[in-house]
C-alpha cells in the first residue's frame, strides 16, 4: 500500500509540470498586451517598452517560463495587476471561503447520495426505488443557480430564516451547501444504485448467501463494499466539478472565495491572478484525484497489488 | 435399494416471472431423491433447468425473477419450502453447501481468502477466530493446496481458476455438509485441472460420507463420478437410472442421443452424431412430448399427448411413449 501511494505521488510531479506549461501558454495566447494594460491608456510607447523590459516580457517564452517556475517554487506568483497585492497572498485570503463551501457540500452529499442509491437498489421496483430516483433526477436536473435563487427567495426573503449571502455564521453556509451538494448527491445516487444492482448479480454475492450469511451482512460486507469501487471514481470527478462549481455559488451568495476572485480577475484581465488561480485549481484537482486513487486502492486489492 | 433418503424433491416447480401475471416454467414438477452417501448426476443440455433446480433446492433464487411455485423439498427431515429464513440460513453452508461453475467470480474480490473461509466456518460452528483459521488451513490442505498459509493471505485475483475452485470446495466442505451441490464445477477449468478437481471431490466424498448432487452436461464426468443419473430435458426429468444401466441400456431417445454424441476413441466414426435442433424455448413448449420435435422415433401420439415418467426396469424410469407400449 505504501509503495502504491508513493508511486502515485511521484506520478503527480510530471502531471503538474505539464499543467503549468499549458496554463502558461494559455495565458500568453490570450489577446491583449499586459504591458500596455499595466502602463495605462495614456502611456507613451517608451514607457510601455520600459515595463516590458522590467517584467522580462521581451525574453523568449522559454526563459519567461523558467523564470515563472523559479518564482512559483518560492511561492511567488507575481503581483495582482488590479490591487498590486502578491497573488499568493490574495489567493490565500480567499482560499478558506472556497474550502468551507466545498466541505459544506461534501459533508452530506456523498453520504446521502450513496445511501439513497443503495436503498433504491435493494428495494428496486418498489415505490421507495421510484421515489428515490425521482428525487435524484430532480436534483440532477435543477441547475445550481436556480436552486440558489429559489433558496434565497423562499428561506431568506419569504421566511427570513437564513441569510441570503456572506459567510458569517453556520446558518449562512446552509443554502450554499445545498447548492454545492445537490448535483453530487443526485449523481452518486444514480451511480451507486446501478453499481449496487450490478454487484448484487455477482456470483460472489450468491456465494455469500450460500454460506448461510444473513441478508444484511451479504448486502453490506459483500455487495456494498464492492459496489463502491465504481462510485469512488465518480465521486472523484464530481469533487473536481465542485471546485469549479464554487464560482456560481460564490457569485450568488456573494461569498469572497476563489471563484469570485477568478470571475473578477477575468473581467479586469488580471493575468498573474488568473494564472495563479488556474494553477491552484489544477493542483486541487490533481490532489483530489490522488486521494481518490488511494481510496480506490484501499477498496480494490487488485489495484493495490498490480 | 434400501438406502436412507437425504433429500427428497417432490413435484418441484420453478417459474420465472416477467411480470406479476406472465411467467415461464423452468422446472416442471420434477421429483427425485438423493440417498445418503451417493453421487447423483443431473445431466442435460444448457437451458434444461439443471441449475435452476439446484438454486431452487438451495433457495438461492433471490435477485432472480425465479420463484418456486409448487412442490416439496425435504432435506434431512426439514421441508425447506416451509422453513423460516433463519432455518434455511442455518442449513445453507452448514449441512448443505454448494460450489459453482465460475470459481474465479464466486469469491469476493475485495476480501482475503482467510476472511471468506472463516466467515462461513464461524456461521455454523462455535469456533473462535483462531480455531476457524486453523480449520480453514486444514481444509485447504485437504483439497491439495500445498501452502495453505500463503493462500489464506491471498486475494482471489492472485489465485488461478483451479486454485479458486479448490478454495471453493474447501469452503463448501468446511462445515461437514451432508449434501454438496456442485453446479458444473469443472466446466470453466482446463481439462487437466478438471480431472484433479473431480478426483478431489470423489476422495472427499468417500472420506466424509457426504452425498453430492453433481450437475453437468458432460457425460464423461457422469460416467466417472456418479452412481445414479437423472436426465433432464426442457424442465422435466426424462430418464433416471443407475449409471451402468444408463450407459448400457439408455431407454429415452434423448439419452440415447446424448450418449451417441460423446466421442469414443478408436470407434472409427468420422462424423460425430448429434441431436438435431435445440432445446425448445421455455415460453413456447411443444404440445405432447417435449422432445418430439427432435426425436426421430416420434409418432402422432408423441406430438399430441405427453407421456408420464414410468418405471421401465429395475431402478430405471423413463418418460417416453415408445417404452410404455412395450
Amino acid at each position: 500500500m505504501g509503495r502504491y501511494i508513493v508511486k502515485r505521488l511521484l506520478q503527480t510531479i510530471p502531471l503538474m509540470l505539464v499543467i503549468s506549461i499549458f496554463v502558461f501558454m494559455f495565458i500568453h495566447l490570450l489577446p491583449g498586451d499586459p504591458a500596455r494594460t499595466l502602463a495605462g491608456v495614456e502611456a507613451t510607447p517608451e514607457e510601455v517598452e520600459a515595463i516590458r523590459e522590467e517584467f522580462g516580457l521581451n525574453d523568449p517564452l522559454i526563459v519567461q517560463y523558467i523564470d515563472y517556475m523559479k518564482d512559483l517554487f518560492r511561492g511567488d506568483m507575481g503581483r495582482s495587476l488590479k490591487s498590486n497585492i502578491p497573488v499568493t497572498e490574495l489567493i490565500l485570503s480567499r482560499f478558506k471561503f472556497t474550502i468551507q463551501l466545498v466541505f459544506a457540500g461534501l459533508i452530506w452529499a456523498p453520504v446521502v447520495g450513496i445511501f439513497i442509491g443503495v436503498i433504491c437498489a435493494i428495494k428496486r421496483g418498489t415505490w421507495i426505488d421510484l421515489g428515490g430516483m425521482l428525487f435524484a433526477i430532480t436534483g440532477l436536473s435543477a441547475p445550481g443557480f436556480w436552486l440558489g435563487l429559489m433558496g434565497i427567495q423562499i428561506f431568506s426573503v419569504n421566511l427570513g430564516w437564513l441569510p441570503s449571502g456572506g459567510l458569517d455564521s453556520w446558518k449562512s453556509l446552509i443554502l450554499p451547501s445545498i447548492v454545492m451538494g445537490t448535483g453530487i448527491m443526485a449523481t452518486l445516487a444514480r451511480y451507486s444504485r446501478s453499481s449496487m444492482l450490478e454487484t448484487l448479480r455477482e456470483d460472489y454475492v450468491r456465494t455469500a448467501r450460500a454460506k448461510g450469511q444473513k441478508e444484511s451482512i451479504v448486502m453490506f460486507r459483500h455487495a456494498f463494499k464492492n459496489s463502491l469501487i465504481q462510485v469512488v471514481t465518480i465521486l472523484g470527478l464530481q469533487i473536481g466539478g465542485l471546485l469549479s462549481g464554487s464560482v456560481i455559488t460564490e457569485t450568488i451568495f456573494s461569498i469572497p472565495g476563489m471563484g469570485r476572485l477568478l470571475v473578477d480577475s477575468i473581467a479586469y484581465r488580471d493575468y498573474p491572478t488568473i494564472q495563479g488561480l488556474l494553477m491552484i485549481f489544477a493542483l486541487q484537482y490533481v490532489l483530489i484525484n490522488l486521494i481518490v486513487d488511494v481510496l480506490y486502492g484501499v477498496i480494490n486489492p487488485k489495484i493495490r497489488y498490480d | 435399494m434400501s438406502q436412507e433418503v437425504l433429500l427428497k424433491v417432490k413435484d418441484l416447480r420453478t417459474e420465472f416471472f416477467s411480470s406479476k401475471k406472465s411467467s415461464v416454467t423452468a422446472v416442471h414438477n420434477i421429483s427425485f431423491d438423493i440417498y445418503k452417501g451417493e453421487i447423483l448426476g443431473l445431466v442435460g443440455e444448457s437451458g434444461c433447468g439443471k441449475s435452476v433446480t439446484s438454486l431452487s433446492i438451495m433457495q438461492l433464487l433471490k435477485d432472480t425473477p425465479g420463484k418456486v411455485t409448487n412442490g416439496e423439498i425435504v432435506f434431512d427431515g426439514v421441508d425447506l419450502l416451509k422453513a423460516s429464513d433463519a432455518e434455511i440460513r442455518d442449513i445453507r453452508g452448514g449441512k448443505m453447501s454448494m460450489i459453482f461453475q465460475e470459481p474465479m467470480s464466486s469469491l469476493n474480490p475485495s476480501m482475503r481468502i482467510d476472511k471468506q473461509m472463516i466467515e462461513g466456518i464461524r456461521l455454523h460452528t462455535k469456533m473462535s477466530k483462531e480455531e476457524a483459521r486453523n480449520h480453514a488451513a486444514e481444509m485447504l490442505k485437504k483439497v491439495g493446496i500445498p501452502d495453505p498459509q500463503r493462500v489464506l493471505k491471498n486475494y482471489p485475483h492472485q489465485l488461478s481458476g483451479g486454485m479458486s475452485q479448490r478454495v471453493m470446495i474447501a469452503m463448501a466442505m468446511s462445515c461437514d455438509p451432508k449434501l454438496l451441490i456442485a453446479d458444473e464445477p469443472t466446466t470453466a477449468l482446463d481439462v487437466t485441472i478438471q480431472a484433479q478437481i473431480l478426483d478431489l471431490m470423489k476422495k472427499i466424498q468417500k472420506e466424509e460420507g457426504s452425498s453430492i448432487l453433481l450437475i453437468t452436461h458432460d457425460l464423461g464426468v457422469v460416467a466417472e463420478m456418479c452412481s445414479r443419473v437423472i436426465v433432464m430435458y426442457a424442465g422435466k426429468i426424462v430418464e433416471e437410472a443407475p449409471v451402468e444401466v444408463l450407459f448400457n441400456n439408455p431407454t429415452h431417445p434423448y439419452t440415447q442421443g446424448l450418449i451417441a454424441s460423446v466421442p469414443k476413441l478408436g470407434s472409427g466414426v468420422k462424423v460425430l452424431p448429434s441431436i438435431p435442433g435445440s432445446v425448445p424455448d421455455l415460453a413456447s413448449m411443444p404440445q405432447g412430448c417435449r422432445f418430439a420435435p427432435r426425436c426421430k422415433y416420434a409418432t402422432e401420439k408423441c406430438r399430441t399427448q405427453e407421456p408420464d415418467l414410468v418405471v421401465v426396469g429395475e431402478n430405471q424410469r423413463c418418460r417416453c411413449w415408445l417404452k410404455q407400449e412395450g
